[in-house]
């Protein structure tokens, strides 16, 4: 192999790949994809551990999120203050997450998350209703929009209190017979 | 919201528990990090705290200024034991109680917090024992009994260690905090399993360790190296992210294919063809392995070869070729009897892969039966695939949620409302009805064609178009009655997922017909030529004797032999048969193409470019890009694989063509998707629909298995061409074999096994084994229904008592603020969920009998105890009901905080 590359430690790689569901080649490659967000920003020295973030704005705009109507939570998500700027760290978590090896329960603990646009700990009405029209772009009506929200609730809800706790979420989830493949970005 | 609240509940004090509960949630964690408070912890666990002590002595000196309290804390030690004993419970209740509000949340911070707190111990622990060793050489009978003692405990630390490292990466931590625990986790363990094999092969233990550490990386290459192997991967991952998996799965199902194909290639090329290759006798030594003297001239033209005639029908690549001699070369190779296994061997093979990836498919697939009670969460919440990072793909994406939501409230609002029944019935009649005619007249023009086809080859110069009408005409119906079956589909007015699959099965059956009748006319131009067969054997013996016996030739001179060229023979059948399959294949290989070309790049080109100079939107109106037809494309492929498996045993080489076919369509269809279609409006699940076309699969598998069987069982081989001339069925070969190279006790046996008396029992007795595995796999079955029912019946109690419980948090803090009357709805969906909790109990206790019934109990008790806390606001004043349970509540805890002002 030999060690062209000098961002990381040996050791720094072998923590990485620990701590995510990434081999040593795709985190380089996720750590140029990264660097490639904002060339100016980010150094290509890493052993130091510098303290560097990419803004939403850029990691938005990467073409595997581009799309995607969750893109403002999912990066809220992971990063650390909830404001959509992410480290190096917080990238390779979102993507190891994101993986397609990560189990079911740590997707859906995130899923959960990111579902729960106010974060209360609970996806109420209000989070299912932004869900909603984040996936349908609000063509729906209310009345639509009200009466899917309730059909959610009363499918999911396991102990009536009329919102969805991370245990109502992680039993529904856990069922979806999709939920894996589509709960994934390969990068 | 509601976590304020519950916060206000924590830190204000509705009553005793509430700050017995704040108080302990905010110490109970100080306490741990504090050294004051640790000591005791460790006094309590260390085994004995005298034996302690020296350790601790020693350590006085160094530590600073906490020392003289963890003095006090030693000596008090014991009197605290009793102490400490109370706050454990104090905690594990606390942290139980913890639990409550926000259960799995707290569950996932919990074990962090214990394990550093374990950690600090065991950093003191292990200065200790340092201090120990060098201090406590001498008394070494109560030391050693210790240090094993902490041995074991620390051996289990490295364990937990060990555990968490390998599962750093699926703990739902930030990236930060999993790299501390990671290092911290790797240096406990370095500096501990060191000291592990202490007394006993030190070295020995290191060296497992370095060990266990190569094998892991080794692993871990291992695995990179595999994911690098798997062929078009990334291909299928780009598809993948633009067009969603639907699409995708069609690539893998190829790529599958390809596989099975591989192998059966591998089979049939290494054993078959590479061997009468190399050892047979080579071309033109004999009549069958020559072209005959009519057809000599011609044999080289491309139009001839591209028929699969001439040169082509006279090589390794079919039936004919082979020769029946037994043995061939210095390696005396059976290859008759190798072709006749080989070609057993291909069905087997295929039967078994493609059972084991539909069993294994049945097993990811377990809680299918439950899906339908989630249907508009599914949709909410899993419906959106994250892997599309393209903006058309999203925008569809975006459509069809919007429709599918817009269908399912549809169909929630109008399960109960009854259209008119009889006209859709006649409808859908009306429609089969028509679909049947389509598809008997599609036999019929097939049948009438092949007919036809038969006649045209006894006659000279035929046209191109004659010599190819079965293809072409069996081509343009596979082109046309898809779509005719979709707008008659339309009339049923089916829902779409339902309406697909109803296409599917139409579309399997014209396929299946047109196959089989092409089969079937075969089957008579195969029984015409075997009744030929006898007159044409005589004709060729007669020849050869008047060559050899004709007068006028020098009766001393022996008379060089008849050049095989010139020798009359039959027509071969089976070479026929291959012939007929090799030309289907190649041609619906062409057809797939053309038609991928034309009908979706040169109409994506004239979209694209036309568009700029037209009256209307081409790409938003009628022509617009083509959508990738997954179902019949992944249907052109299970029928082409039937073809396939018939044709593989009368033309060996068409394994190898078809592999060239997968290899290329695999790079054509990737870039035709990628360059000139555009996504699916309406996404049909992969996952499900991938076991469906195993079915078909093998479904094919059985029906292309039939023919074969039936020839091999009951035709005779032709008299003059294949590795089974002169006998007069093809499986003799494994008799002669028998007879010849076998022992003759082993012959003896195998006569006796191929008895009808045996064999008969047999097949009962498999009968037998399959109704009772069958039977015992439902029983299981059910009982596995009842399992999970009372697991969701424990569930729900559980929740109910939650969920109450939480209320009654909140109520506290309602009280104080005086809450508004929105939580009416609340409690009486609370009540009605308590009942149902209560009733399932109550069942559960029925179910579980006398033995579980005390347990029962205990836990109605909980459950009836805050009933009237829920009750309290007097929304429902039905509590003659409530009373009653209100007493075990009063007379068994004495909590009265838990009790609502009035």
């Amino acid at each position: 192999m030999g060690n062209k590359q000098t961002v990381f430690t040996h050791e720094q790689l072998e923590a990485y790949q620990d701590c995510t569901f990434f081999t040593r080649k795709e985190i380089m490659r996720l750590f140029y994809r990264y660097q490639d967000l904002a060339p100016q920003l980010v150094p290509l020295d890493y052993t130091s551990c510098p303290d560097v973030k990419v803004p939403y704005e850029l990691i938005g705009s990467m073409p595997e999120l581009k799309d995607n109507p969750f893109r403002q939570r999912i990066a809220q998500v992971f990063s650390e203050d909830g404001d959509g700027h992410m480290t190096l760290d917080n990238f390779l978590d979102m993507f190891s997450v994101m993986s397609e090896m990560a189990p079911r329960d740590l997707k859906a603990y995130y899923a959960f998350k990111i579902y729960d646009f106010n974060n209360d700990d609970y996806i109420c009405a209000w989070d299912l209703e932004q869900t909603v029209t984040k996936l349908t772009r609000g063509e729906l009506s209310t009345e639509e929009v009200s009466l899917i929200c309730e059909k959610v609730l009363d499918e999911a809800d396991g102990d009536h209190d009329g919102r969805l706790s991370l245990e109502d979420f992680q039993n529904m989830i856990l069922r979806a017979p999709d939920f894996l493949s589509t709960f994934h970005i390969c990068i | 919201m509601s976590h304020q609240l519950k916060g206000q509940g924590e830190e204000g004090g509705g009553g005793t528990r509430g700050r017995a509960r704040s108080g302990s949630l905010g110490t109970g964690d100080r306490s741990r990090r504090s050294p004051s408070m640790k000591r005791p912890h460790r006094a309590e666990k260390a085994p004995v705290p005298r034996r302690a002590q020296p350790g601790q002595k020693e350590r006085a000196g160094s530590p600073g200024s906490g020392s003289p309290r963890r003095k006090q804390a030693e000596r008090r030690g014991r009197r605290e034991l009793l102490g400490d004993r109370e706050r454990g419970s104090a905690e594990k209740t606390c942290r139980g109680r913890r639990k409550d509000g926000r259960a799995s949340l707290r569950e996932q911070r919990a074990p962090s917090k214990k394990e550093k707190e374990v950690r600090r111990k065991e950093e003191m622990w292990k200065q200790l024992k340092k201090h120990r060793s060098s201090s406590m050489a001498s008394s070494t009978s109560s030391g050693e009994s210790l240090s094993e003692e902490e041995l074991a405990r620390i051996l289990e630390q490295v364990e937990d260690k060990k555990k968490l490292i390998a599962s750093m990466r699926s703990k739902p931590w930030p990236m930060a905090r999993k790299l501390a625990e990671l290092r911290e986790a790797q240096e406990f363990v370095e500096k501990y399993e060191g000291a592990l094999g202490k007394g006993k092969g030190k070295r020995l233990y290191a060296y497992r360790m370095l060990m266990a550490k190569k094998w892991v990386k080794f692993k871990r290459d291992f695995h990179n190296f595999k994911t690098q192997c798997i062929p078009w991967e990334m291909k299928i991952k780009d598809i993948e992210s633009h067009f969603g998996s639907s699409v995708a799965s069609y690539f893998i199902f190829l790529r599958w294919m390809y596989g099975v194909n591989l192998v059966l290639f591998g089979l049939i090329f290494g054993l078959v063809i590479i061997p009468e290759v190399l050892m047979g006798m080579p071309y033109g030594s004999i009549p069958r392995k020559t072209v005959p003297r009519a057809e000599e001239e011609k044999a080289m033209d491309f139009s001839v070869l591209w028929d699969f005639e001439g040169y082509m029908k006279y090589s390794a690549l079919f039936y004919g070729y082979y020769n029946n001699q037994r043995t061939i070369g210095w390696l005396r190779y059976r290859l008759p009897m190798a072709y006749f296994m080989v070609g057993v061997s291909v069905f087997g093979y295929s039967l078994m892969i493609v059972i084991r990836s539909m069993a294994s498919n049945n097993q990811g697939s377990t809680s299918e039966g439950e899906s339908d009670n989630f249907t508009f969460s599914f949709k909410m919440f899993t419906s959106w695939d994250y892997l599309i990072g393209n903006s058309e793909t999203a925008d569809n994406k975006y459509a069809s949620i919007t429709t599918s939501f817009k269908e399912s409230i549809v169909d929630e609002q109008e399960s109960n409302k009854e259209e008119n029944v009889h006209l859709t019935r006649f409808l859908r009649v009306l429609a089969n009805f028509l679909i049947i005619c389509c598809l008997c007249g599609s036999g019929y023009l097939i049948y009438f064609v092949v007919k036809r086809s038969q006649e045209f080859s006894k006659m000279q110069n035929v046209s191109w178009y004659e010599r190819n009408e079965v293809e072409i005409v069996m081509s343009l119906l596979g082109m046309f009655c898809p779509p005719l079956f979709e707008t008659i589909a339309a009339l049923e007015n089916y829902h779409p997922r339902i309406g697909l699959k109803w296409q599917l099965g139409r579309i399997f059956a014209l396929f299946l017909g047109n196959l089989y009748t092409f089969l079937l006319a075969l089957m008579d131009d195969i029984q015409l030529k075997l009744s030929n067969e006898e007159t044409i054997k005589n004709i060729t013996h007669w020849t050869l004797f008047h060559y050899y016996n004709s007068s006028g030739w020098n009766e001393s001179v022996p008379r060089p032999p008849l050049h095989p060229a010139d020798v009359p023979r039959g027509s071969c059948w089976e070479t026929a048969v291959g012939i007929e399959f090799m030309r289907l294949t190649v041609s619906d290989m062409l057809v797939t193409y053309i038609t991928i070309l034309l009908g979706d790049f040169l109409r994506a080109c004239f979209v694209r470019f036309m568009n700029y100079c037209w009256c209307w939107d081409l790409e938003a109106g009628f022509p617009s890009y083509a959508e990738f037809d997954i179902s019949g494309n992944v249907l052109g492929l299970i029928f082409n694989q039937g073809m396939i498996w018939m044709g593989s045993f009368y033309a060996p080489g068409l394994v190898g063509i078809n592999v060239l076919r997968l290899l290329t369509s695999m790079y054509f269809q990737c870039w035709a998707v990628m360059s000139s279609n555009v996504p699916h409006e309406r996404v049909f699940k992969a996952s499900r629909s991938n076991n469906f076309y195993m079915g078909l699969l093998l479904l094919v598998l059985f029906l292309s298995l039939l023919p074969v069987a039936y020839t091999i069982m009951s035709l005779p081989p032709s008299f003059d061409c294949g590795p089974f001339s002169g006998k007069n069925r093809m499986y003799d070969v494994i008799q002669e074999t028998v007879e010849n190279d076998f022992p003759t006790f082993l012959g003896k046996i195998f006569a006796f096994l191929a008895n009808p008396g045996l064999i008969i029992p047999a097949i009962l007795l498999m009968f037998l084994a399959i109704y009772y595995l069958n039977s015992v796999s439902k029983s299981l079955s059910r009982a596995n229904a009842q399992l999970r029912k009372k697991i969701q019946a424990l569930h729900e109690v559980e929740k109910s008592h939650k969920s109450v419980k939480g209320r009654a948090t909140a109520r506290d803090s309602e009280d104080t603020d005086k809450n508004n009357s929105k939580n009416d709805t609340q409690l009486t969906k609370e009540g009605t969920a308590h009942h149902s909790a209560s009733q399932s109990l109550t069942l559960d206790q029925k179910a579980q009998g006398p033995g579980a019934s005390s347990s029962a109990g205990k836990t109605v008790l909980p459950a009836s105890q805050h009933l009237p806390v829920s009750r309290a606001p007097g929304v429902r004043p039905d509590s003659g009901q409530a009373r009653p349970q209100a007493h075990p509540w009063r007379s068994t805890s004495g909590k009265r905080a838990w009790r609502p002002p009035h």
